[in-house]
């Protein structure tokens, strides 16, 4: 899994109402209408500077809140390749991993809005591009990379029928 | 090796012998959705081309979030769920039944050493009756109901050890915020919680999930509580299900033992607009306050209405302030009803509304205005938590809101409590 993309950086906590608001969530179960709205409330702007293939990179905690998975499928509708941050919160991690969205965890000190990246999660390699930088990410455990190389949960589950990760 | 709490459930679930940071499947007791997660996990279960859930008794939907339905996308979503229950024959509870984390343990559904699952993060309420139960996403629920398990990763633990009393007029809820602020709001991320020592003992069921409750606020995965005696009386009056409690081995290992003395505590107030900023309530007084909000899965319960009502009672509230108030359960309305603490709210100038979640998400009922403030029992403040990201939360137990709209500022309970 190799990703190449450019930079949108948030700080530390960023929480799934920022990532997408609650009164959004109710509204409808169209993803590519929620993406419209991800990270509005933390940058107006987002979405319309999003390119493909672009990565969020943030601080610790990303993700915390609610369970609402609509997170991370409107960052995927978004067009977001991963994200990367120092830590996340549990059940956003689980929800990334179940929906195919890739994150990594890593020092993001030295990763700035606007730097191009490359990444390959096999490897364990982030290269920061603008910077000349390479960091060190830390892998993940098998059995989430079974899941995301899958597409996800449901593709696992639409093959296996049930949990087949041995 | 000793286990913790964790350790021991879910070695029993998984049938394993396992420690923290193994990875597991493990076999799941009880599964809950409500209705901000179900609609996207019914389409993952229809994706995944299910047929049947694994058992019906072992699954339940809760329309409690935006119920009843303030608009046609919802409605469409609540008739998605109505349709699903009804098919499968599943546990389900409609409009004005009330909020998710209340009913799976006040309708029997859960006890002692169970491993459970629910699409909403405040699924670790249970920890407090010594069951192993989180939060997972609308996913990780549709595989739950297909197949009766889940994976998860065996969280460590970090053990509160409360000793001393709490003060008159300081509660289970200035309790959980003081320790959230202690060790803030990702302390606790991938771990689980262990609460113990004669603070705790002392609280009953009903203030014990209150501290479970917000587990997930430090970033926990659940929050759990060894099963005493006034636990066991509670679950065997709720469930008619056997069960074995499950116990912290003396020589488990933590990640971290935590020691506080909670004799001294003050009303804690959260602020706007993190759960973990946290003040006690001396710094804070005097803020004005435009709406009360006194319920939610944290403290919506009987015992938090009658406290909030002990200081209603006879007075009323600020003249420009308002007061909504969500009884968690139509059980817990009925109860309230019938001991006058309704008529105490409704005297008192508050709008008393559906059991529920009522405005906790800011999806309906009780949208504050641009730059009002709001002092509610729920336990998030985050911005745009209660539908208007120009608003400004706090959070306090039930005695603190009630005591704050008396006066129109946030104000200490113990003014009010003889
Ligand atoms: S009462 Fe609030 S926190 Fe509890 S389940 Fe409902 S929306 Fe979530």
């Amino acid at each position: 899994m190799s990703m190449q993309g450019k930079v949108h950086k948030f700080n530390d906590d960023v929480n799934t109402d920022y990532i997408i608001s609650g009164r959004y969530k109710f509204k409808t179960l169209d993803m590519r209408e929620l993406a419209k709205h991800v990270m509005e409330d933390l940058d107006p702007e987002f979405y319309s500077h999003v390119n493909k293939g672009d990565f969020i990179v943030a601080g610790k905690n990303f993700g915390c809140g609610s369970s609402r998975e609509q997170a991370p499928l409107a960052i995927i509708n978004a067009d977001i390749s991963a994200v990367i941050a120092k830590s996340f919160a549990r059940i956003f991690y689980r929800n990334c991993i179940n929906t195919g969205l890739p994150l990594i965890e890593c020092d993001t000190d030295e990763i700035d809005a606007g730097d191009e990246l490359e990444i390959n999660l096999q490897e364990g390699m982030l290269y920061n591009k603008t910077k000349g930088l390479e960091i060190a990410i830390t892998p993940l455990p098998p059995v989430m990379l079974k899941i995301l190389s899958e597409g996800g949960l449901v593709e696992h589950f639409k093959k296996h029928g049930t949990f087949n990760l041995d | 090796m000793g286990k913790t709490i964790a350790e021991k459930i879910l070695s029993n679930k998984s049938k394993r012998d396992v420690k923290a940071n193994d990875i597991v499947i493990a076999d799941l007791d009880f599964t809950m959705g409500q209705d901000g997660t179900s609609g996207l996990a019914i389409q993952a279960f229809n994706e995944m081309n299910a047929i049947k859930v694994f058992d019906p008794k072992r699954v339940a939907m809760v329309i409690d979030h935006s119920a009843p339905s303030p608009l046609e996308g919802v409605s469409a979503l609540h008739h998605q769920m109505r349709a699903f229950a009804s098919s499968q024959g599943i546990n389900f509870y409609d409009i004005g039944d009330g909020v998710c984390h209340q009913l799976v343990p006040e309708q029997g559904h859960v006890v002692p050493g169970d491993l459970v699952i629910g699409a909403d993060s405040h699924t670790c309420t249970y920890g407090s009756i010594n069951v192993f139960s989180t939060g997972v996403g609308s996913t990780d629920l549709a595989a739950g109901i297909i197949s009766g398990k889940l994976w998860f990763k065996v969280p460590e633990t970090i053990k509160f050890v409360l000793n001393g009393t709490l003060p008159t007029g300081v509660y289970s809820k200035d309790l959980i915020l003081y320790l959230i602020g202690d060790i803030t709001a990702d302390g606790a991320t991938y771990m689980a919680a262990e609460y113990t020592g004669p603070a705790i003992a002392d609280l009953s069921v009903e203030a014990r999930f209150t501290i479970s409750n917000m587990a997930i606020e430090m970033g926990a995965k659940c929050g759990l509580m060894e099963a005493d005696d006034k636990t066991i009386a509670w679950v065997k009056q709720h469930s008619a299900r056997d069960f074995e409690p499950v116990k912290a081995d003396p020589d488990a290992i933590y990640a971290k033992v935590l020691e506080y003395d909670v004799s001294k505590l003050e009303p804690q107030v959260a602020k706007p607009h993190t759960v973990d900023n946290v003040s006690p309530i001396s710094e804070v007084a005097g803020t004005p306050i435009q709406q009360g909000f006194i319920g939610t899965c944290t403290n919506g319960r009987i015992e938090d209405l009658r406290i909030g009502a002990q200081i209603l009672k006879g007075r009323k509230i600020g003249q420009n302030t308002r007061l909504i108030v969500a009884p968690s359960s139509r059980q817990v309305m009925l109860q309230a009803l019938r001991e006058g603490l309704i008529e105490t709210y409704v005297e008192a100038g508050a709008a008393v509304v559906t059991p529920g979640c009522g405005p906790c998400v800011g999806t309906h009922n009780g949208v504050p205005s641009d730059g009002e403030n709001v002092i509610s029992t729920a336990n998030r403040n985050f911005k745009g938590r209660m539908g208007n990201n120009k608003a400004f939360v706090y959070l306090g137990s039930p005695a603190t809101v009630a005591a704050s709209v008396l006066t129109g500022k946030i104000t200490d309970p113990r003014e009010f409590i003889s």
